[in-house]
């Protein structure tokens, strides 16, 4: 099953080694990392996406506890939470006005016009992203990149 | 303002270093130049890095003390690597320094430049490059704090020659805190209270002492647990010496190479409690095999060692030394008379045995050794036959007196192990008990220990084979014994002799008392070369992946 787990870790150099290696060394899967500075410039937030079966995940969350540099983890998976990710499209423009249709129903924003390609930005959860790029694989896909999850724990209601 | 080399050694006295097993070289000539000038630390010139990783080792094992080595950049840094591994699948403390080319360099694949910190770092707890002299003070503060609490395990911290060389500051820190670090060491008061009703409703539990034992110095607890409930004890190689060696209750070492009565034990056990100890593969055999059906209680100061490899029912996480102390205070005996009764049936029918026809044995000679030391004696091992023999056959007294590479299973930790046990007990007799194979891979130092003057003695069990390797060839790959043949080896009584070493060879059984007894005498290192005969086999034996029912021995 799929995990979103979350990191408080200290701003250090060789702390995101760590905790790849981690992962590579015992052959456990990261499907996605995102890292940067938090509010406080000490600390640094990692949202890792990995799957596995509960033994797996359970090992994952104890040995990145067990990692000096981590001051928190938290498995988001279960507990409400909002997560989302920026992903930049270039696509091809030869029939643009139904490209920018398609566009405009989610929400993207165009961030630049080439001769020949449109370059869409997205943000959203997996199921809106990957139904865009499904949509927009027929009018041919030049480059996409994503920056990974990110996800946060609902406030209290 | 100091140089960075004198905050290094000031802060190392602060936390109490005594010996600082070392190789010189480029990087780290400021701080041996500090060395040079400093009186009361005890530097002992390795003769290959490895052994100063080893001697740290054995050291900090012998001791319960932080163990120090220090080696150069480049390649003294990457000779380290083996002996911080094998501190590090132990959880042993040992501290590793290294010099770094200067930081203008780092990067530019400067002369014996290498990324220790990179590779080192699945190796190490923690591992700091230090980038500023002012920095260097705390992050050596940190790195003891590090090695001494929670898991043990070595920390590394490299050091750049400009670093080591340039001034710098520092205030004085009494207690490191980490924000990101807590490890947890009282037991949850509710666990100890189920293990502890777990243990009375049990009709056949088993005590499953591991390494743990050791470094938490709870072998006085696990004595008291031990009497208090009747329950008997089996031990892994690392939790040798936990419980006495003859104490009624003991099983000796369980696994691969473990008594029968052990394993039978654990086989047919309905509660196993496992303190400090992983269920690493060598114990369990199969995993789905083993105590099937029993009851696990767990406790380790490590919670990614719950349920990792075996599944607890019960697990307790905190140090054990403190888990047993309350768990004591609450255990009540459980009936288990008729399970101790059909242990001690299994240990009647199935002792620890061997041939016992005239010629010159392991066995026989690891047992003279035994007897002739009062089982007092401080055993390091090296690694494949000769360190099973001896862990058979050493019935230790106290903890801290059996040191051996179990999780990484070492080849050439023996000699430098013993020379940093014997440093840090002087008065204990120290034995290194080695193969022909293993003795050869840090050889050279015997030159540290003729220079150190340690009455150190090395039982070489010389069968002109690689041993255990030689064994598996003949039980499992039809006797093809595929480079495992030393037939050509060192004169190990010349050999010892060119390095200063008092030589003994021993060919017969009738010499071994003796051989023994001048080596002890003998006021400085003593090597023994036994020449035993070629093809003896450790029994009993599980074989790899088999369930620990399935024990062949020598007579099947």
């Amino acid at each position: 099953m799929r995990h979103i787990i979350s990191l408080l870790v200290e701003n250090r150099f060789g702390v995101l080694a760590r905790i790849a290696g981690l992962f590579s060394a015992r052959g456990y899967n990261i499907d996605s990392l995102c890292v940067a500075e938090t509010d406080d410039p000490t600390i640094s937030r990692m949202t890792i996406v990995t799957h596995g079966d509960d033994k797996i995940i359970e090992q994952i969350e104890k040995q990145l506890n067990k990692v000096v540099d981590v001051i928190k983890v938290s498995d988001l998976t279960d507990t409400e939470h909002v997560e989302r990710e920026l992903v930049l499209l270039k696509v091809k423009s030869e029939k643009r006005s139904e490209l920018m249709e398609i566009c405009d129903i989610f929400r993207t924003r165009i961030v630049d016009v080439g001769l020949k390609s449109l370059t869409i930005e997205i943000t959203g959860d997996e199921g809106k992203i990957s139904a865009l790029i499904n949509l927009l694989k027929p009018f041919g896909i030049l480059e996409l990149t994503r920056t990974g999850k990110v996800g946060v724990v609902r406030g209290e209601k | 303002m100091k140089t960075g080399a004198e905050i290094l050694v000031d802060a190392l006295k602060e936390e109490g270093v005594e010996v600082i097993f070392g190789y010189q070289g480029g990087a780290v000539l400021p701080i041996f130049d500090v060395f040079y000038r400093t009186k009361d630390l005890r530097i002992v010139l390795v003769r290959h890095e490895q052994g100063a990783a080893h001697s740290a080792d054995g050291y900090a094992r012998a001791t319960g003390k932080v163990g120090v080595c220090i080696a150069t950049s480049g390649p003294g840094a990457t000779n380290l690597t083996t002996g911080i591994a094998t501190a590090y699948m132990d959880s042993i403390s040992i501290v590793a320094i290294t010099g770094q080319v200067p930081t203008s360099m780092i990067g530019n694949d400067a002369f014996q430049e290498a990324d220790i910190v990179g590779i080192t770092r699945p190796i190490t707890k923690q591992s700091y490059l230090v980038k500023d002299t002012n920095e260097l003070y705390r992050i050596i503060k940190e790195a003891f704090y590090l090695v001494r609490s929670g898991r043990p395990g070595p920390v590394l911290v490299d050091i750049p020659k400009d670093i080591s060389a340039g001034m710098g500051s520092f205030k004085s820190i009494k207690e490191v805190s980490l924000r990101s670090y807590n490890p947890r060491y009282k037991g949850h008061p509710q666990q100890i209270k189920k293990a502890a009703l777990a243990i009375k409703k049990a009709k056949r539990p088993v005590i499953y002492s591991g390494g743990g034992v050791i470094s938490s110095s709870a072998s006085e607890e696990l004595r008291e647990l031990v009497e208090k409930t009747g329950i008997p004890i089996t031990s892994t190689l690392l939790s040798l010496g936990a419980i006495d060696g003859t104490h009624p209750l003991f099983l000796g070492m369980l696994g691969m190479h473990g008594t029968k009565y052990a394993n039978f034990a654990i086989t047919e056990c309905d509660l196993i409690i496992a303190i400090g100890a992983r269920f690493d593969d060598r114990i369990t055999g199969k995993k789905d095999e083993f105590a099937k059906g029993a009851t696990i209680i767990h406790i380790d100061i490590d919670p990614s060692e719950i349920s990792k490899n075996i599944f607890a029912h019960i697990p307790i996480v905190g140090d054990c030394k403190m888990v047993l102390q309350e768990l004591n205070k609450i255990v009540e005996k459980p009936e288990i008379s008729e399970w101790v009764k059909k242990i001690n049936g299994w240990k009647k029918e199935y002792p620890l045995e061997w041939k016992d026809d005239g010629e010159l044995r392991p066995q026989y000679i690891i047992e003279r050794i035994c007897e002739i030391t009062n089982r007092e004696a401080i055993i390091t091992t090296e690694v494949g036959q000769n360190q099973m023999w001896a862990a058979q056959y050493y019935k230790c007294k106290y903890p801290r007196q059996f040191l051996s590479s179990g999780g990484l299973g070492t080849m050439g930790y023996g000699l430098p192990a013993a020379i940093g046990a014997q440093i840090g007990c002087p008065d204990k007799i120290v034995f290194d008990i080695a193969g022909d194979g293993s003795i050869l891979m840090n050889i050279q130092e015997l030159a540290t220990a003729v220079q150190e003057k340690l009455p150190i003695n090395i039982a070489i069990l010389n069968n002109r084979y690689l041993g255990m390797v030689r064994q598996w060839q003949e039980l499992f790959h039809g006797k093809r014994y595929s480079y495992t043949s030393l037939e050509v080896g060192p004169d190990f009584v010349k050999l010892a002799e060119a390095f200063g070493v008092f030589g003994i060879r021993v060919e017969k059984k009738e010499e071994v008392d003796n051989a023994i007894k001048k080596a002890i005498e003998f006021r400085g290192p003593a090597l023994i070369d036994f020449r035993i005969v070629r093809e003896e086999n450790v029994f009993p034996m599980i074989p790899a992946g088999a369930s620990l029912k399935e024990m062949i021995d020598g007579t099947a």
